[in-house]
């Protein structure tokens, strides 16, 4: 009997340490800790190109996580690309001409939005949208554009990204 | 009597193993049901299983992980990437590393003294007994053993994982002096909770089953003789390392 016991008892701690370890690995290795903090309220903005820009990729005010991307889009008909930030309710006091521009961490690192703020007393809502936006800095029409200009003859190609600040959603 | 014959008859009885695997696979299914009357078998099993496998599990996952982020810091440095460490070394383990070691593990610890025991049952009609006595052996030996093989697999998979991670900062941080917010932070940032972790806990289920359902298929067909049980226990390391890996692949092809 005590030896039924201590199987028992024995194999209870070892179910528990398992799961203790699961936890473990759920919590201290994902960001899940970092979602879900509180409601969020979606803002949309248009870009000419949104690059590599992945589902769930964050948005940050001065590099600080305010928020994720919660859909990238085609807009059908002005061919560009709608995309949805879920920003956390507790970040409400964002001016609504705020721009959005597309950046990428580091020089190959992810992409990014990062929001830069605007001066207008209103406030962003539900469902409002960005007008001022940037796309995606490419480095191959980067790269390209330096190699063109480098050999001279930069009058033969357009450069490729001119005028990527658009007011998209008016006019 | 000639190779052609020989190499012939190897496949047949090859195809007829995996056919009788099979089988047997769902006749434990089968016995499921009338085996939770055996409770008490399947927590001693977990115990036996599970629990005594954890110094194992928990030795080698602490080098595993050590030697993984000293051999990445090397390639890392190369391409003067080393903040990465932790992501890497996190992302390896989870996804890979530990499902498939722990299996491999768990076939030479656990996977191994259950093909012998039920092997040595056989060779000594004790499940020729059973029978006589109207209990189904297939409920009362089997079941449990597989039972507590899928349900131990996953939870030493996740010891084996936060073992390595724990290692690997051991080595990266502590030794090699990578700083440790940057190792916390680029792990977590690139992590993902259903993509990596729980990804590797449906694979540790998956090689849990497979690795108990060859230990116990072995045990059960075992000719019963002392030669018999050492041949099968000594397949049963074999194509459980054989299976585990070929089946890790088509897991992470469609996993992905």
């Amino acid at each position: 009997m005590t030896q039924r016991r201590s199987y028992a008892v024995g194999t209870g701690l070892f179910i528990v340490l398992g799961f203790a370890a699961l936890a473990y690995l759920a919590t201290q290795t994902t960001s899940v800790a970092n979602y879900r903090q509180g409601d969020s309220y979606a803002v949309k903005a248009r870009f000419g190109n949104v690059g590599q820009l992945k589902l769930r990729a964050p948005v940050k005010i001065a590099g600080v996580r305010i928020g994720s991307v919660a859909s990238v889009q085609l807009e059908p008909e002005k061919l560009d690309a709608l995309v949805t930030l879920s920003i956390d309710k507790r970040f409400h006091e964002i001016p609504d001409d705020s721009s959005a521009v597309i950046f990428t961490s580091g020089l190959l690192g992810d992409q990014y939005v990062g929001i830069q703020p605007g001066g207008s007393p209103e406030m962003l809502k539900d469902g409002d949208e960005l007008i001022l936006t940037q796309s995606a800095l490419q480095l191959e029409d980067l790269i390209g554009k330096f190699l063109v200009n480098g050999s001279g003859d930069a009058n033969k190609k357009p450069a490729p990204t001119q005028g990527t600040t658009k007011p998209a959603g008016g006019a | 009597m000639n190779g052609r014959f020989l190499r012939g008859g190897y496949l047949a009885d090859a195809l007829a193993q995996v056919g009788a695997a099979g089988l047997f696979f769902f006749s434990i299914l089968g016995a499921l049901p009338k085996s939770l009357r055996y409770v008490r078998e399947t927590v001693r099993q977990v115990w036996f299983v599970g629990a005594m496998s954890l110094v194992i599990i928990m030795t080698c996952g602490l080098f595993v992980g050590m030697v993984l982020a000293l051999q990445l810091y090397h390639t890392l440095s190369i391409f003067g990437g080393t903040e990465a460490l932790g992501t890497v070394v996190a992302l390896s383990l989870l996804r890979e590393l530990g499902p498939v070691v722990t299996a491999l593990l768990f076939a030479g610890r656990a996977g191994t003294s259950i093909t012998a025991e039920i092997g040595l049952m056989r060779a000594t009609d004790q499940l020729a007994a059973m029978e006589m006595m109207a209990v189904d052996p297939i409920a009362y030996v089997i079941a449990p053993r597989f039972l507590a093989g899928v349900i131990a697999m996953p939870l030493l998979a996740c010891v084996f994982n936060a073992l390595g991670i724990f290692g690997g900062h051991l080595v990266g941080v502590t030794w090699l002096g990578i700083d440790n917010g940057t190792f916390w932070g680029n792990m977590t940032a690139n992590v993902d909770l259903w993509d990596d972790v729980v990804n590797g806990v449906w694979k540790s289920l998956a090689f849990g089953a497979v690795v108990t359902l060859i230990g116990v298929f072995q045990g059960y067909t075992t000719p019963p003789t002392s030669e018999g049980v050492a041949y099968a226990t000594t397949r049963t390391v074999v194509f459980s390392s054989i299976v585990v890996l070929a089946l890790d692949f088509v897991l992470t092809a469609f996993l992905m």
